[in-house]
């Protein structure tokens, strides 16, 4: 064990940091420019579009060949909605692409598209929860009548007799509204037509580039090998870039169509209006508590708005069913009635992003508990300890297996460390001069690295799941690793890097990892579900392991030993117990140019494996201390605290950077982000003056303690862990100001707290600013 | 995210823009900062035909103060007010209310007359302005023109300012040293714009407020100065008791407007608690 557990300067840093990295906007060169006409309305019939005189422009009807995007669940409760590439009839949503224009360059594309004009007969939109799943409510697709796409049920065998035998039942009303994961870099795709082969090269900004590759050549009826996608450096993508939108569709036809390279490079209103959008969810919880705070049943009734269209593959089931699975959490629940819903209205289409559900069901349990602590008067740690799970491994009533975790202990070391009666006395004694601190608690677990299985209970059409990596050592001794993974930030390179270095015996600096091309890498599906170190890693580990298995066998055949007792360190092959060593550079070229010496191996070194795991739970506590200004409603946190579990860490450095970048998202999601729709459908929150996004004077410095369970359900022992600080932090944040709050006896159920939410129920609890 | 195709000037001197002014008049804008004006042309909200860069007239880049007060030429930027432009309260306010101006780098370009000019109604040069009492010197080939604060702002994004004229100086009246001064803002993030302020300014003497200036911003079509509530504090000691009652009187008096960050209900609260601190700021 070399270079496992060291915080590594990230591989990807170099270039990065001064400014050397490329994006699809870097690549585009002389590429004709691409711009979308877009809905400026909600809904309602396309009566005609005027196209100016001379101007290259592409509607619906050029593209009556091309298939809608239908992603499948095979489930009797799911609707497969098609969206049309570019839609001939109707509108769905304000921003949906009607129409495409070419021109030479992006301002002269956009002066067109100002030009093109659509006309529409308006019909009235469906915006929200409420009004889509209102009796006699409008179809927004006439396939669904009842604007119901997906719907999941389940109810346990016991669960009646839970609730005759509580002692006490917290019902809730919860509400989460819509985000956008605002990656910096939005979306943007640059399609080279080649004339000689007739081959088309698609530089995308996207985290899934096999899945692009399939979802076009599909779209267009064209064999995939006639297509090869890229994804360069990618400027965040958080989820919002593993769907396939029309628009990348559009680019390739048009390649196609006129044999030249266009480029469309995504402006931000775009990417608010018309990329995807997450976390629209409402949920009413009622909790069946035993006298001493155990919950012995939970019904759940989980709807989400996932907006005009389903997305493409995971589908739109993808918040409720999720919703519908993980709602117990870490929690030990013994009986459960859920339903979960995918509704549809006439908004941007949900897609995953960052924690996908799991913030807002953290959030309605981490509240569901605090508020019936409250009722029961026991102390909010101590109901927490009386229902986390703590024997594995844990079946939950959704059939989830969880593997070994901490929870119990995450939080009493994160209890511990914020020094709870030091800060109640505080609180106590600021409070007298006006001043209101609170301290909020979140536990939650976090399933990640799943395979195959987990996504075919689903019902999808499509299964991802596992990952094939080649590791190829060359005659020098240096390696490539060919991922199917795609990481876009995450710092993966360095970290298979660190993997394959012990694997092999080698430095990090000397393996090469590819990714993002589908000409070089074998098919795989991208980086997304907090997956990649679990399950690209994996695969890693595993051929890279069949390489050193070979490095072994012709070490112990040139030094005259057993394999077994051949092993790879600091570029060297020693025979244990002993000095001899060959340099592995010298094992590899004669892996390469001596093959006829080594019976029974192969020439050369190049091995592939797969790794389609389970899944592994990952777990943690956040604790957030907040100060609340009661006359203003503003929150200020003062301390922010994360410990987690997510096993083996193999780049500490870059763990603690996901957790930190995914608290600030979290704590954006508790204070500050929020899609406004006005009932007519437009979206009023087009622009970063509106879509608030936390800067760092927002976000407090963050404290991070690690805690390692070794689980066997992960070959490298790393677990999951892209997503928790997401999912973790508006519910900390939140118990935190309730906790401020507590003097007016006043309870949030709404993210994002806003300063005009607070001042609300402020001024509802009586706490006036006007005498 | 491009703008509108444009044709582009760049005077080199003041009466060059003025006739270029008086030549294009509602066709042409001019480019000062281009902190408001670009961002709004990107969006293709504004859609000018012709842009005057004033960028290049050095002879509007100066700041001095004189007996009647601070004169601050049109191309001052929010930085200049980093540091304090004059002695005494009058610099250390503007200081203040400076850091509370969009982030660094906009302030590097930013400046207060095209503030002034773009009248957003929560821009903070706006609420000093008005509740200072500035006067805006106006130039255009027809000569200068002199405009008293209260006749400037017309309403969200509008002003008194015709086609043809540009805003050369802003004029605010001297601050003794007997003044004390309080701001207080309530924004979403460190560098937005304001949800509601207020800025208070008070001589006192012998424990009496003698001459009081009370505005509040970024809660109605433009700055408030509040003279009737100015009224109520001269000839009293600025007691905790009576700070109260002049922002309960603000919440009563003032018609909030609504929007996506703050619904009229909510700003009320803000005002009412701006008025409070800066008041209780300055009499400290
Ligand atoms: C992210 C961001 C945050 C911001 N936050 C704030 C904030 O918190 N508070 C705040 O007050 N402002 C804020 N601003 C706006 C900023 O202060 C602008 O700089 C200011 O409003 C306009 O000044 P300017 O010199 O940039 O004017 P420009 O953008 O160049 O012009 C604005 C308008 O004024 C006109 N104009 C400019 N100068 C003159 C002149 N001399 N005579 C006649 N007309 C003129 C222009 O034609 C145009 O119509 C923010 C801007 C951004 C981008």
């Amino acid at each position: 064990m070399n270079w496992i557990g060291r915080s590594l300067p990230r591989l990807e840093d170099p270039s990065l940091l001064r400014g050397h990295g490329s994006y699809v906007a870097d690549r585009i060169g002389k590429a004709a420019s691409v711009r979308f006409v877009r809905s400026p309305l909600a809904s309602g019939a396309i009566t005609g579009i005027e196209i100016p005189p001379g101007a290259t422009v592409f509607t619906g009807r050029d593209l009556s060949d091309v298939k809608p995007i239908q992603p499948i669940l095979h489930r009797p409760d799911y609707i497969a909605i098609g969206q049309p590439v570019l839609p001939v009839d109707r509108v769905a949503f304000c921003g949906q692409a009607i129409a495409v224009v070419v021109a030479e360059d992006a301002a002269l594309a956009e002066d067109i598209a100002d030009q093109v004009f659509v006309d529409i007969d308006t019909t009235d939109a469906i915006v929200d929860l409420d009004t889509a799943l209102a009796p006699g409510a409008a179809p927004v697709h006439p396939e669904a009548p009842s604007n119901v796409l997906v719907e999941g049920r389940m109810r346990t065998a016991g669960f009646d007799r839970a609730f005759a035998d509580a002692a006490e039942i917290v019902a809730l009303d919860l509400r989460s509204h819509r985000q956008s994961a605002a990656p910096m870099e939005g979306r943007g795709g640059l399609a080279e037509y080649d004339g000689v082969s007739g081959r088309v090269t698609l530089t995308a900004s996207v985290q899934m580039p096999h899945m692009l590759r399939t979802g076009i050549a599909d779209a267009l009826g064209m064999p995939e090998s006639e297509l090869r996608v890229i994804a360069p450096d990618v400027g965040g993508g958080f989820g919002q870039k593993m769907s396939l939108f029309p628009e990348y569709i559009v680019l390739v036809w048009l390649a196609r169509k006129l044999k030249r390279s266009v480029a469309w490079i995504e402006d931000r209103r775009e990417n608010f209006t018309a990329s995807a959008h997450g976390r629209d969810q409402a949920f009413s919880l009622r909790g069946a508590f035993a006298k001493d705070g155990r919950l012995l049943g939970l019904e759940a009734d989980l709807r989400s708005n996932v907006g005009a269209f389903s997305c493409y593959p995971v589908t739109c089931g993808v918040e409720p069913l999720m919703a519908l699975a993980e709602l117990p959490g870490p929690y030990d629940l013994g009986e459960y009635g859920v339903r979960s819903r995918g509704v549809t209205t006439n908004t941007c289409m949900m897609a995953p992003y960052r924690g996908v559900s799991r913030p807002m069901l953290t959030f309605s349990m981490e509240r569901l508990m605090e508020v019936a602590a409250k009722r029961l008067g026991i102390d909010a740690v101590e109901i927490r300890r009386r229902n986390l799970i703590g024997t594995f491994p844990h079946r939950s009533p959704t059939g989830l297996v969880y593997d070994e975790g901490s929870y119990l202990q995450a939080m009493e070391t994160a209890v511990k460390a914020i020094n709870l009666p030091a800060f109640r006395a505080r609180q106590t004694a600021l409070r007298k001069r006006n001043r209101h601190l609170g301290v909020g608690l979140s536990v939650f677990s976090e399933r990640t690295g799943y395979g195959t299985p987990a996504y075919a209970a689903r019902g999808m059409d499509i299964v991802p799941g596992y990952e094939i990596v080649d590791c190829t050592m060359d005659p020098s001794g240096n390696v490539v690793l060919r991922i199917g993974s795609s990481p876009h930030g995450q710092g993966l390179k360095t970290s298979l890097a660190q993997l394959v270095g012990d694997e092999l015996g080698i430095e990090p600096q000397r393996i090469r990892v590819v990714s993002g091309d589908t000409d070089a890498t074998p098919y795989g599906w991208g980086t997304f579900a907090s997956r990649s170190m679990v399950i690209a890693g994996g695969a890693s580990k595993l051929a890279a392991g069949q390489v050193a298995g070979k490095l072994k066998a012709i070490a112990a055949h040139l030094m005259e030993a057993s394999p077994d007792d051949i092993t790879l360190e600091n570029g060297l092959a020693r025979v244990s117990n002993s000095n001899r060593t060959t340099e592995i550079g010298a094992l590899a070229r004669a892996a390469y140019h001596q093959s006829h010496k080594f019976k029974g191996l192969s020439p050369g070194l190049h091995e592939s494996a797969v790794y389609d795991p389970g899944g592994t739970f990952s777990n943690a506590c956040h604790v957030a201390i907040v100060e609340v200004d009661i006359e203003t409603g503003g929150v200020r946190i003062e301390r922010f605290l994360v410990v987690e579990d997510a096993g083996v860490l193999i780049n500490p450095m870059i763990v603690d950077g996901q957790i930190a970048g995914g608290v600030a998202q979290g704590i954006a999601n508790a204070l500050f982000e929020e899609m406004i729709y006005d009932e007519n459908g437009n979206l009023l929150t087009a622009s970063f003056a509106d879509y608030l996004l936390p800067t760092s004077a927002e976000i407090p410095e963050i404290e991070i303690t690690h805690m390692e369970t070794v689980s066997p359900e992960s070959v490298t022992k790393a677990k999951g862990v892209g997503e928790g600080g997401a999912i973790g932090a508006p519910a900390a944040v939140v118990n935190a100001i309730v906790d401020a709050l507590s003097p007016f006896g006043i309870e949030l159920f709404e993210l994002p707290a806003t300063p005009q939410r607070i001042r609300e129920q402020l001024r509802k609890a009586g706490v006036s600013v006007h005498g | 995210m491009k703008p509108s195709a444009f044709d582009y000037f760049r005077p080199a001197s003041l009466s060059e823009a003025l006739a270029l002014l008086a030549k294009y008049k509602d066709d042409c804008k001019i480019l000062a900062g281009g902190q408001s004006l670009v961002p709004a042309m990107n969006f293709r909200l504004a859609r000018p035909a012709i842009l005057i860069d004033i960028n290049d007239l050095g002879e509007l880049d100066y700041i001095f103060a004189d007996d009647n007060g601070l004169h601050i030429g049109a191309l001052t930027r929010h930085a200049a007010f980093h540091r304090r432009v004059v002695d005494g309260p009058l610099g250390a306010l503007l200081s203040k209310v400076a850091r509370h101006i969009a982030h660094y780098p906009i302030r590097q370009r930013g400046t207060f007359a095209g503030s002034l000019a773009h009248a957003d109604p929560a821009s903070e040069w706006c609420l000093v302005a008005t509740a200072l009492n500035a006067a805006i010197v106006a130039k255009s080939i027809r000569g200068d023109r002199r405009i008293s604060v209260g006749d400037f702002f017309n309403g969200t994004f509008a002003t008194d300012l015709a086609a043809d004229e540009l805003l050369a100086e802003i004029h605010l009246p001297a601050m003794g040293p007997g003044w004390r001064t309080g701001f207080f803002e309530f924004s979403r993030r460190a560098g937005d714009f304001a949800l509601g302020m207020a800025l208070a300014a008070l001589r006192i003497e012998d424990g009496i407020v003698r001459e009081a200036r009370l505005g509040v911003g970024g809660v109605a079509d433009r700055a408030i100065r509040l003279e009737s509530l100015e009224d109520g504090l001269v000839g009293h000691a600025a007691s905790p008791e009576l700070i109260d009652s002049i922002a309960r009187e603000a919440w009563a008096l003032v018609t909030p407007v609504g929007d996506i960050h703050a619904s009229p209900e909510y700003r009320r609260d803000l005002i009412a608690t701006a008025v409070r601190r800066a008041l209780t700021e300055a009499a400290a």
